[in-house]
């Protein structure tokens, strides 16, 4: 299908829209009516024509936008993209994965032309023409992961496997669920993990890191995460946390299935070759709930599970204010009728 | 000993000496410098005499504790009025420090929290410290939105000293800062503030 780019806003009036392919195509997280954590982690393989896995690197219409909204972001606060010195080797490992990844599965819009060390790159939805050389950072305009990831939608996170565990040594953060790469860089998986409920206890945290330390180059593995967020913005960092906080209570009956939005996170992980470093993208796809019930089977399936979260789930993901009138709003798309498994439209 | 179910909260031990370092750097502030003295009984031969040490008296001035770490006769004796103060004395240390250096801290978070920090700029990793807590809980908060740091902060919402901002206290830690979390409380609704509770003496 032809990509053609939205031009629309993440924040002040929130021109975000979601096409009727967007939406079909839209990573639903729940397989089953309830939702509890686990290591839900698979390998990360070329899912069906028009899915959001059918490239290892999704680029959709939200694409130019998304960059834009990026750029405005790290204008107000550079410190969403940080790299500790270490961390250079894997920040070209990066680099590398994406422009390959991006300029091989859509090349209409992404070229990469290889000479030896002497690269030439090409995106056309933003009007770049770069030529550098691989292993210079004093060749492109900026250091290699900021360079590559203010063209790649969704947040980066470079974690250096050392010592038995990820340390998360570097990344560009400007589409996160409320958590700080300032605060957190150079944290261990634990102690980043540190504030999320119930999941220490569950040993989530133990199976996932084992898992990951075994991750090799040629093989990632993917997971969904969620939340939901109120406005489709895309910067719901604690940083600006005063700024959107308040948004929490404009919801109202009338306006909630617009404004309301299921945040749904593409996590994937990726062993990367030089550094031995772990590049963990974190892709954030947003949609209404109004959107979201045009889908008859997860219309009746998000008021089951947001019925059956534990308590602490809810306060931890922030919908202690809103989810009983969300299921209010819900309970009208659900008619009792049995779902088939699977988070996919029947 | 501190305990949370916080991952990122630091666990800290019980201070013991390390028989094999060729030199130590003995940091200390407040009621700290009585997990130095406790290391008296179990400390080898001519240890005291390879060690340097610094002290913050903090809240403990009254007590002279200095003058009992001074008598231990170490390498090196420096009192410092605080904890900034003390800490261009211990760069300069870890800045001379040959292999077989051993770092030790003890006393209050904040002060563990900046020697940690500190050492790290070194590329001392923080697994090899020895640590041991003592004393008032006061924590170090970074305010997540100016990103000023308000010191020795006992209750569970503080005002910013930077930004004025309510902040409720979070037990997420942060080593390279060498601070704990802290987040706008009434972000949502300006003005809805539980009342604030003494949790960090």
């Amino acid at each position: 299908m032809e990509l053609a780019f939205n031009e629309e806003t993440f924040r002040d009036d929130f021109t975000f829209r979601n096409s009727p392919h967007a939406i079909r195509r839209f990573p639903f997280p729940f397989h089953e009516d309830r939702y509890m954590y686990a290591v839900n982690i698979e390998p990360h393989v070329p899912g069906p024509k028009g899915s959001v896995y059918e490239f290892p690197i999704d680029v959709d219409e939200h694409y130019v936008s998304e960059m834009r909204d990026r750029a405005l972001v790290l204008r107000e606060d550079p410190l969403r993209c940080q790299a500790l010195p270490h961390m250079m080797t894997a920040q070209w490992d990066l680099l590398e994965l994406l422009m390959t990844a991006m300029a091989r599965d859509y090349p209409e819009h992404f070229a990469l032309t290889r000479d030896g060390d002497r690269w030439h790159w090409i995106n056309r939805p933003l009007g770049l023409d770069q030529r550098f050389v691989f292993g210079d950072a004093l060749t492109l305009p900026c250091e290699p992961m900021e360079y590559v990831t203010r063209q790649s939608q969704g947040d980066f996170a470079l974690l250096d496997h050392r010592d038995g565990n990820l340390w998360m040594d570097a990344g560009m953060i400007t589409t996160q669920a409320d958590w700080s790469l300032d605060f957190d860089i150079g944290m261990n998986f634990f102690e980043w993990h540190g504030p999320v409920p119930l999941a220490h206890e569950m040993g989530v945290f133990e199976r996932a890191l084992k898992y990951l330390l075994e991750l090799r180059v040629g093989s990632p593995v993917r997971r969904l995460n969620w939340t939901m967020t109120v406005n489709p913005r895309l910067d719901t960092s604690p940083e600006r946390y005063p700024s959107w906080g308040p948004d929490r209570l404009s919801l109202t009956p009338d306006n909630i299935g617009r404004k309301l939005h299921l945040r749904v996170e593409l996590q994937s992980f990726w062993r990367l070759p030089r550094s031995n470093a772990i590049v963990f993208p974190i892709r954030c796809y947003l949609i209404s709930l109004e959107d979201l019930v045009t889908v008859p089977k997860w219309g009746r399936r998000l008021p089951r599970v947001l019925r059956s979260l534990p308590q602490q789930l809810v306060d931890y993901k922030g919908l202690t204010r809103y989810r009983d009138m969300a299921l209010e709003w819900l309970a009208r798309y659900d008619d009792g009728a049995a779902t088939s498994p699977g988070g996919a439209p029947d | 000993m501190l305990a949370s179910g916080i991952k990122s909260r630091p666990v800290y031990g019980r201070l013991t000496s390390n028989p094999q370092a060729r030199s130590n750097i003995m940091v200390a502030d407040a009621e700290g410098a009585l997990a130095v003295l406790d290391m008296v009984a179990d400390a080898p031969d001519g240890f005291w005499a390879r060690t340097h040490i610094l002290y913050v008296p903090g809240g403990s001035a009254a007590q002279d504790h200095g003058a009992k770490l001074a008598a231990l006769a170490p390498f090196s004796w420096h009192e410092s009025p605080t904890v900034p103060a003390m800490l261009p004395r211990l760069r300069a240390l870890l800045g001379a420090a040959r292999m077989g250096t051993q770092l030790y801290l003890a006393g209050t978070e904040p002060l563990i929290g900046e020697g940690i920090r500190v050492a790290g700029e070194f590329g001392v990793d923080h697994a090899g410290v020895r640590t041991e807590h003592r004393g008032s809980l006061a924590r170090r908060v970074q305010c997540v939105h100016c990103k000023g740091i308000t010191e020795s902060v006992t209750m569970s919402i503080v005002p910013c000293a930077h930004c004025g901002r309510h902040l409720f206290v979070r037990d997420h830690y942060s080593r390279r800062i060498g601070a704990f979390q802290g987040v706008m409380i009434d972000a949502e609704k300006p003005g809805d503030r539980p009342p604030a509770e003494e949790l960090y003496r």
